[in-house]
């Protein structure tokens, strides 16, 4: 029987030691059906790439509350093309402001932000809209 | 995935490409061409040694494939790891958070981490951890490490994957008492009191090897050592790693490796018939017990039979 799950990565870059909210994250991946891998705390962007390709990963998911979005979003990103794993999704929540959410959704760093308060149940459901394309081989989904 | 794109990922592999060891992964964990694919990766792999550990939540598994991963880098080799936890039998989701403990090695090019969800299997294994290993082997890395989830009775689930078995125990808890309860001790190739920076070790150790003789003579081939290690004060490490050498040597020079080998594979035949069976069903499995029902047949010895005459359309024995 096939069954291609959903495997998210949800990563914890920088400084800060709050993984409050990437942890209510990660249980309302799984309770979604989704497998999660959590890697912890201050994680590189390096670290986080690598665990992506080996753990195979539809979407990476970085908390951020450092203030370092601006640089760890594109760092992540580079890497991912580096590593010719683009068709990873990145998306993010956290601290971000208004402004720079807009930078990098419109360059292209993030596949989409998600601000603080916003319902568990809007990114399982973006998540598996953006996926439901991708079955049963990865294609790269352009951004709309 | 056509025949082509599989060949040149199963090509890939064999040149030691990462993404290729982690899309292979996925394929057989999904069951998308694990057949095909398993054909080709066995041809590549089988020689490595896979070390089993397994004990209880929180006993520190994670920290001591961290530490043996440490030990084993150190003398050059190079690790493949797979970490199992349970997903969950109502959503199929899962957290799996073995990875924070091994930090350490994300970004080794020698390391190669990789977490599985049960995804239904019972027995602290997922369906597909056995194939996952020989993907490891064969995309290069030699040395093989599996962390289980310990879950009681289903530990026994270990031996067919592992040829090295240890089970990890903590000081001061009800451990060891369960561990026998669960029938562990006859699967440990190794005992591992872990924390042994904690009060109680030294006491741990000896009830265990007080078991030991008490099951002398009738048990395993091999008396099982016990160590003590503190993952988290990186001692023992050693010892742990000179165990798990004398046990493999063992294994290799008194030719039980091929007798471990041969129940592995009954082990595995046997689950890979039961899944077969299971899946004859799916989807149908519902209905053809339904009409039987509406004969009103109550009796489910009876209903197995018929069921039975079903599959085998009325054949009791296999024709040649
Ligand atoms: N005191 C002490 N704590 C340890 C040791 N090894 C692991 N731990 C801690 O035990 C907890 C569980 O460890 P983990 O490796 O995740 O256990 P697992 O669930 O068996 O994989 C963590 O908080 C570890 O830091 C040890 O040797 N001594
Ligand atoms: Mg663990």
């Amino acid at each position: 029987m096939s069954q291609s799950r959903i495997r998210v990565l949800v990563g914890k870059p920088g400084l800060d030691g709050h993984d409050r909210g990437a942890k209510v994250i990660a249980r309302a991946l799984r309770d979604a059906g989704m497998e999660v891998i959590y890697s912890g705390l201050h994680q590189t962007p390096e670290q986080i790439v690598e665990a992506a390709i080996q753990e195979d990963v539809d979407v990476i998911g970085l908390s951020i509350l450092s203030g370092a979005h601006l640089t760890i979003f594109p760092r992540v990103k580079d890497l991912l093309r580096e590593q010719e794993a683009e068709d990873i999704l990145l998306i993010g929540g956290g601290t971000i402001p208004e402004e720079d959410v807009e930078v990098l959704l419109r360059q292209g760093f993030a596949e989409a932000l998600f601000t603080p308060g916003t319902p568990t149940g809007e990114i399982v459901g973006w998540i598996k809209q953006r996926l439901e394309t991708k079955e049963p081989e990865p294609v790269r989904a352009k951004d709309e | 995935m056509s025949r082509d794109e599989m060949d040149e990922w199963l090509e890939r592999l064999l040149r030691h490409e990462r993404r290729a060891v982690a899309k292979l992964i996925s394929r057989v964990e999904d069951d998308r061409g694990r057949e095909e694919i398993m054909r080709s990766v066995r041809a590549h792999s089988g020689k490595s040694l896979v070390i089993g550990i397994t004990g209880p939540p929180g006993v520190g598994k994670s920290s001591l494939v961290e530490a043996l991963t440490h030990y084993y880098r150190e003398k050059g080799e190079r690790v493949g790891i797979a970490a199992v936890d349970p997903s969950s039998p109502y959503t199929g989701g899962a957290i799996l958070g073995d990875r924070i403990r091994m930090q350490a090695h994300t970004t080794d090019r020698d390391v190669f981490i990789r977490s599985m969800g049960t995804r239904g299997h019972l027995g602290g294994v997922a369906r597909s951890t056995a194939d996952v290993l020989r993907i490891l082997e064969a995309g290069g890395y030699g040395r093989l490490l599996l962390e289980t989830v310990g879950v009681g009775q289903s530990e026994i689930e270990i031996m067919r994957l592992a040829d090295t078995v240890v089970v990890v125990l903590n000081p001061g808890t009800g451990d060891g008492i369960q561990a026998i309860k669960a029938g562990i001790m006859e699967v440990a190739d190794i005992f591992v009191v872990n924390k042994s920076d904690m009060p109680g070790a030294e006491r741990m150790k000896n009830d265990i090897e007080m078991m030991l003789d008490l099951n002398g003579g009738a048990g395993p081939v091999r008396r099982p050592p016990v160590v003590l290690t503190s993952a988290l004060q990186a001692a023992g490490i050693q010892e742990l790693g000179e165990a798990i050498a004398g046990q493999q040597a063992f294994l290799r020079e008194s030719g039980q490796i091929k007798i471990r080998r041969q129940v592995q594979l009954q082990r595995e035949t046997w689950h890979c018939l039961e899944e077969k069976v299971r899946s004859l069903f799916d989807g149908a499995w519902p209905q053809i017990p339904q009409d039987l029902l509406e004969v009103g047949e109550r009796d489910p010895f009876v209903l197995v039979e018929k069921v039975w005459a079903k599959m085998t359309g009325g054949r009791d024995d296999y024709e040649r």
